[in-house]
């Protein structure tokens, strides 16, 4: 049974945090991060090549997650696998205890460091849900019978709420609820009302959102996600804020602890998830600060 | 359309390097269009060949080069310069090169041109892919815009999250794909094909070496 879930589904204010396994076959540091996380976020998500960089698998890292006693949402892009692959691999996570998949397309090769690989996408973010769902029901893509009593998962996918036009949004989530995603984990948001917006289409969906939050730690980062991350604009006043604090890096967290206490205070959303890429160290202050 | 472009000159060159007679290939249709193989080019060619020492035996410019039966007639008049010829260049694209090699057997055949995608041509010089030849056309929405060659990762069911200002993760210079089908769909009034689930891709259906006969309908034979 999926702890995430249980937790979502008893109405609890969840909080799930990103951790990106090492460019390496050391899990020291890792577990490390897992160990100084896991009092106090309700599951851990595991990147999958994020970036289109080559690191250790997600689901090696949900297997370290587990062996710490941790809950771990595995990551999958289309991005490297067939749909052969995609389907072993979830049949061999969930025997080892991961319960959570969060379907992702994946970002292009080139955009990494490995550009010349060949980009698989034989199935995109709905085929992997898809895929999953079909498992659940004990047939593979295919068709074909599974053996014994099939996996269980509780479903994810992705949605970006400062995507323009929204629209195209909301109609791609609504497909990947039909193809089975339960809980949702967006990309990174900046403003109340750009949440806010977003909720006001999405609730009706009746799945579970976490509002995605990216800490910012310099003016430096506010540019840096405002030009990665579709849709996003980190406002002027932000910007203001870390340039005149004397710790930019504390300033960022308070900024993005004021936005995730307005989201649970408003009742906006059912959790938040936070993608602190790199400084996950920082992640106990941060909800010390809530 | 076939899209080709020119190899760099020195390239022909070197692949070139052990001949000194050398007999040219054109084709009148899409290397015509590409400007890689047309009646002009081949002209130059032989210019620039000659420039580099080659003796150039003759040339033609077949109509089209992929139709095997029709070249191989058509072949038929340059016997004798074929014949005096150490290497034939094709200036077609890399399925004329072949009907070439089927056509001449003891001769070694050579590309000029390397060979792009089925696309559009959109103004002189400006070509753009459209179709991946996947054998199964999905477009059955009526939008007329195909998400499989037109977006870098072949999404069948909307944009990726990478669509940034309405263009293209992969290059920015792009639109996205899936947001043109949306705002087409849009006009149109048909949004709602947007809203159906698209199952995977049936790879199936593209075993390599495609291969397709065309049945005689049986209703058709004089009796
Ligand atoms: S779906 Fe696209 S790639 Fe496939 S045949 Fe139609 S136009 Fe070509
Ligand atoms: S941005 Fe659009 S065109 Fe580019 S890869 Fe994503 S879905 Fe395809």
């Amino acid at each position: 049974m999926s702890q995430l879930k249980d937790l979502l589904e008893r109405g609890k204010f969840v909080i799930t945090a990103e951790v990106g396994p090492p460019k390496g076959a050391d899990l020291r540091e890792f577990k490390d991060i897992v160990r100084l996380l896991k009092g106090g976020v309700d599951a851990l998500n595991v990147t999958d090549g994020q970036g289109a960089s080559m690191k250790l698998s997600s689901l090696a890292g949900c297997v370290a997650i587990l062996q710490e006693g941790a809950e771990p949402v595995m990551q999958m892009t289309g991005r490297d696998r067939n749909r052969i692959a995609i389907q072993s691999e979830l049949l061999g996570a969930y025997a080892l205890g991961v319960r959570n998949l969060l379907a992702i397309t994946g970002d292009y090769p080139t955009l990494g460091d490995n550009p010349s690989a060949k980009p698989v996408y034989d199935l995109d973010s709905v085929g992997i849900l898809l895929a999953a769902s079909s498992l659940m029901e004990g047939r593979d893509l295919a068709g074909n019978p599974l053996k014994g009593e099939p996996p269980s998962f509780y479903l994810g996918a992705t949605v970006n709420p400062n995507f323009e036009p929204l629209e195209i949004e909301l109609i791609k989530m609504e497909k990947k609820i039909h193809a089975g995603a339960r809980f949702f984990q967006t990309q990174a948001v900046y403003q109340i009302d750009i949440a806010d917006r977003f909720m006001k289409e999405a609730s009706r969906l009746n799945v579970k959102i976490l509002i995605g939050i990216i800490p910012l730690r310099s003016v430096r980062s506010a540019h840096f996600v405002s030009k990665m991350i579709p849709g996003v604009k980190v406002p002027q006043g932000l910007i203001h804020r870390l340039e005149s604090a004397p710790d930019p890096k504390l300033e960022g967290l308070r900024i993005a602890a004021e936005l995730i206490r307005k989201v649970r205070e408003h009742g906006l959303a059912h959790g938040i998830h936070i993608m602190a890429i790199g400084a996950e160290r920082s992640i106990p202050l941060l909800l010390d600060m809530l | 359309m076939i899209i080709t472009k020119k190899k760099p000159l020195e390239e022909v060159i070197d692949e070139l390097k052990s001949y000194e007679r050398v007999f040219i290939v054109g084709c009148s249709l899409c290397a015509t269009a590409s400007k890689t193989g047309g009646e002009e080019e081949v002209e130059e060619m032989k210019k620039k060949l000659s420039e580099c020492g080659k003796i150039i035996t003759g040339s033609v410019v077949l109509d089209p080069v992929c139709n095997l039966q029709k070249s191989k007639r058509d072949l038929k008049d340059f016997g004798v310069e074929i014949s005096k010829s150490e290497a034939i260049l094709c200036m077609a694209c890399g399925n004329g090169l072949q009907t070439l090699g089927e056509i001449v057997e003891d001769i070694p055949v050579f590309p000029a041109n390397d060979t792009l995608f089925l696309g559009e041509i959109k103004r002189f010089g400006v070509f753009e892919e459209r179709c991946s030849i996947c054998g199964k056309c999905l477009l059955t929405n009526g939008v007329a815009i195909c998400p499989i060659s037109r977006c870098p990762k072949g999404m069948v069911n909307g944009p990726c999250g990478g669509a940034k200002d309405e263009h293209c993760e992969v290059n920015p210079e792009q639109r996205c794909v899936w947001v043109d089908i949306y705002y087409k769909l849009k006009k149109m009034n048909r949004l709602n094909e947007l809203r159906r689930i698209n199952p995977p891709i049936d790879h199936s259906l593209r075993i390599k070496p495609g291969q397709h006969k065309v049945q005689r309908s049986v209703t058709n034979e004089p009796t």
